[in-house]
């Protein structure tokens, strides 16, 4: 029984642990500034992996949701700062706030739902088809923007990066929303059951009538549209679209789903697991940069706790 | 000699083993008998090195063993060959047979003509008329028995374990297998062999062991006894034998299956299944009996829904004419499909009972009532007399007969007006066979058509109504239940 509770709370131990060590070598780390400051940062790399577990409890993997960020992050400014112009018709539809973010949400999630069209449809493996999405939506980044980032998008949209309500950090009520909604998803709903079973044993759930390829791409659609709030909230907190937003933010996310103990085989994880997992991520981040560790090193020790945590959940479930 | 003394292996949940004996002599073949589940193929794992937690000893010539590891009993010259065959379909016959002992220059080049040439030795000795550089995946299963038996021969093995190497053999082919291993006998070799056939074992085997839930029963001369003995031996009673064919014979016509054909997967041209048609009545038990590859899980694949592109005929429920283009169409006209393999087809293995059974019933739209969905599992397990602790167990953690009751239970929830069971005691002890026989009996007395699908034939004959017999992709004979006999059933089969 005690070895149950440990096995379930190890991440957390791993996360105390970290924190502690921090704190006794920098006395910043434990300063509310720098603590909201993690957490802010932390919001973005908490929404995508919100996504990610989904889609890894599922046995998929998602490699696009980095390029998705940065489309739907342009596209949103983009329309925010200047709207569509169809010159040639004299057409000219200007976009609000909320208009830009809701154009941002359904461009990433019909970029999510291709993902698991494709994948479904041509029965192709998702390491592939999301490794072509990666490339096909940065693609679609550089020629909406030309390469150059987006600017100007007005005061009122800073407010959802960098705005406070009741003393905490938008970002961080956001991606609180997020992880709640995911837990509901996963723990509550016949959806949610339905996507540990397709990652348990796929063929069993198809067997029972599942169908699988509608779960599957929904579940996609989900990791595309939390790709799609994460870019949002980089966009809103930079007030800008970068043409290289969110690279390589898909390694941190699968980082924060590994961690959390979710198996990457598929059926077996946790979406607060994955949360623990972001959040070691994060002040291990910090950490690094509070002690001045150069940013070189810091990849380094990244991967090796990586390593670390993954060997460690390994034993565990011997 | 080789010696298994006082070997016991459980696993989570199940002792497989219990304190077994066995005496394999050399230059002769023994014979291990034993129904599914009673513990043969964990015996082998024990043997050959891939079990290497067990209790007891095994000795070889005297010598006390000690198998840490596959390679070690590869070592020791034991070798397996495996019911499944492990080949790799796309190397040649020559890479196949040193597969892990390839001849090398001191640089690792490949020394490609004396493996040749070996290859070409074994392939005479096991009478085989193939070049060596022939690929594996385009010789008939019998030919891929014999370049595993050239593979042991290759590793010198003294011991050769065989593990029901006729089951999907020719008439032909398994007198060309029994030849080479009257050779082998004389060569002095031990041989162990397993086989569900009496008759073959009669005509082969010197010496018997039989197995029964996971104890040695009896051993001795194959000469001084009876099929009849042995096989009360090996089931440990009288098999009980309802009164059959009687009711569901003016019952009407649940399901109507028409011409109905199957592609192959990949040669278009080809046919997998031809023109089969049949009918299977309410409260009828219909059994399928065939030998593996007769395409009878092909056959059951078809009528799930599982297949639609391939097939082509004509599927009627209660004289309406249907399509199935899933198994949840399937589901919703009131079908249900125990498959073959629990484990990969059955089960979420990693879920617990509860979640597994409610399953089939789930709607995608709804929220979770996981009170009802344990009380609905509990009520299953009571119903079933399934052994777990509580409906929360992990399916890994049940038994092999309990798993399949986890199974049944998924499938009685949909309230199935036909139930398929494709192999339903299957490597399941006897216990749970004969609840499970009984399970049948009742559905079918209480209304519900099922097929079964087995390649035992003393269960396909103790519970049909009315038995079809597949070979090659067709429905070969039809025996009512009175009229089947053994041997009919197999002549059909092959």
């Amino acid at each position: 029984m005690n070895k149950e509770i440990l096995k379930k709370t190890q991440s957390l131990i791993a996360l105390l642990i970290l924190c502690l060590m921090i704190s006794l070598l920098s006395d910043k780390f434990l300063t509310t500034n720098n603590l909201w400051n993690v957490l802010r940062q932390i919001s973005v790399n908490v929404c995508i992996s919100m996504g990610m577990t989904l889609v890894v409890l599922m046995a998929g993997i998602d490699l696009s949701v980095g390029s998705i960020l940065a489309f739907s992050s342009a596209i949103c400014a983009g329309l925010i700062s200047h709207g569509i112009a169809i010159p040639a018709f004299d057409i000219y539809i200007g976009f609000t706030v909320l208009g830009g973010i809701m154009a941002a949400i359904t461009v990433g999630t019909g970029l999510g739902l291709f993902n698991g069209w494709v994948i479904t449809k041509f029965d192709l493996p998702p390491f592939v088809a999301t490794l072509a999405m990666l490339t096909i939506a940065r693609g679609g980044v550089m020629l909406y923007t030309q390469g150059i980032p987006i600017s100007n998008l007005g005061s009122g949209f800073e407010f959802i990066g960098s705005g406070w309500i009741l003393g905490i950090p938008v970002p961080v009520w956001i991606s609180v929303i997020m992880v709640l909604a995911m837990v509901f998803i996963t723990k509550k709903t016949v959806f949610g059951r339905y996507i540990y079973a397709i990652g348990g044993n796929e063929k069993a759930s198809f067997l029972s009538g599942i169908s699988i390829h509608k779960v599957k791409i929904a579940v996609y659609g989900i990791a595309g549209m939390m790709a799609a709030v994460a870019g949002i909230l980089v966009t809103s907190r930079l007030n800008s679209a970068q043409p290289n937003a969110g690279l390589s933010y898909e390694l941190d996310a699968i980082a924060a789903v590994v961690i959390g103990g979710t198996s990457l085989s598929g059926g077996v994880g946790t979406v607060s697991g994955t949360v623990i997992g972001a959040v070691i991520i994060g002040v291990l981040n910090n950490g690094l940069v509070l002690l001045n560790v150069s940013p070189f090193w810091q990849q380094v020790v990244k991967g090796l706790v990586i390593l670390l945590a993954v060997i460690i959940d390994k034993r565990s479930k011997r | 000699m080789l010696e298994a003394i006082n070997i016991s292996k459980s696993f989570p949940g199940v002792k497989v083993l219990d304190k077994v004996n066995f005496l394999f002599y050399p230059g002769k073949v023994n014979a291990i008998l034993g129904e599914n589940g009673a513990g043969k193929s964990t015996l082998l794992k024990v043997l050959t090195g891939v079990y290497c937690d067990f209790e007891g000893q095994i000795r070889l010539h005297g010598e006390n063993m000690q198998f840490k590891h596959i390679k070690d009993a590869q070592h020791a010259g034991i070798a397996i060959i495996h019911q499944e065959l492990n080949l790799i379909p796309s190397l040649s016959i020559t890479e196949n047979l040193f597969l892990g002992r390839e001849l090398h220059h001191s640089l690792g080049v490949l020394r490609t003509s004396e493996m040749e040439s070996v290859a070409r030795s074994l392939l005479r000795r096991v009478q085989l008329e193939k070049d060596p550089s022939t690929l594996v995946k385009n010789l008939k299963v019998g030919e891929q028995q014999l370049i595993e038996i050239a593979k042991a021969l290759l590793a010198n093995a003294g011991v050769i374990l065989m593990d029901e190497p006729t089951s999907a053999l020719s008439d032909s082919e398994i007198d060309n297998l029994h030849r080479i291993i009257q050779e082998l006998k004389t060569e002095g070799k031990t041989i162990v062999y397993i086989s569900h056939k009496m008759e073959e074992l009669f005509r082969i085997a010197d010496y018997y062991t039989v197995l029964r839930d996971g104890i040695t029963v009896e051993a001795g001369e194959m000469k001084a006894v009876s099929e009849a003995h042995l096989i009360r031996k090996m089931v440990g009673r009288e098999v009980v034998i309802r009164p059959k064919g009687q009711k569901c014979k003016e019952s009407s016509t649940i399901l109507k299956v028409a011409n109905l054909h199957l592609q192959h997967p990949l040669v278009k041209a080809k046919n997998v299944l031809h023109d089969i048609s049949f009918e299977l009545k309410r409260g009828e038990i219909l059994g399928f009996f065939g030998l593996m590859g007769a395409g009878r899980t092909e056959l059951m694949e078809c009528l799930f829904g599982m297949v639609p592109d391939r097939m082509s005929g004509m599927l009627a429920i209660d004289g309406k004419p249907c399509q199935f283009n899933s198994p949840k169409d399937a589901i919703s006209q009131g079908l249900a499909f125990a498959t073959e393999d629990r484990k990969m087809e059955g089960l979420v293995l990693g879920m617990d009972i509860s979640s597994n059974i409610s399953l089939t019933t789930l709607k995608v739209t709804e929220l979770l009532n996981t009170d009802q969905e344990r009380q609905f599992a509990q009520d299953y397990i009571r119903q079933l007399a399934i052994k777990t602790p509580s409906e929360d167990q992990f399916c890994n953690n049940l038994s092999g007969g309990n798993q399949q009751k986890v199974v049944l239970a998924k499938w009685l929830a949909t309230k199935p007006q036909i139930l398929i069971l494709d192999e339903p005691t299957r490597g399941i002890d006897i216990n749970a066979k004969s609840e499970i026989y009984e399970l049948i009996q009742r559905l079918a007395n209480s209304g519900k058509s099922i097929i079964l699908v087995s390649s035992e034939i003393p269960e396909i004959l103790a519970l049909s109504d009315r038995i079809l017999v597949m070979a090659e992709g067709r429905i070969t004979a039809e025996f009512s239940a009175g009229e089947a006999r053994e041997d009919d059933l197999l002549k059909y089969a092959i």
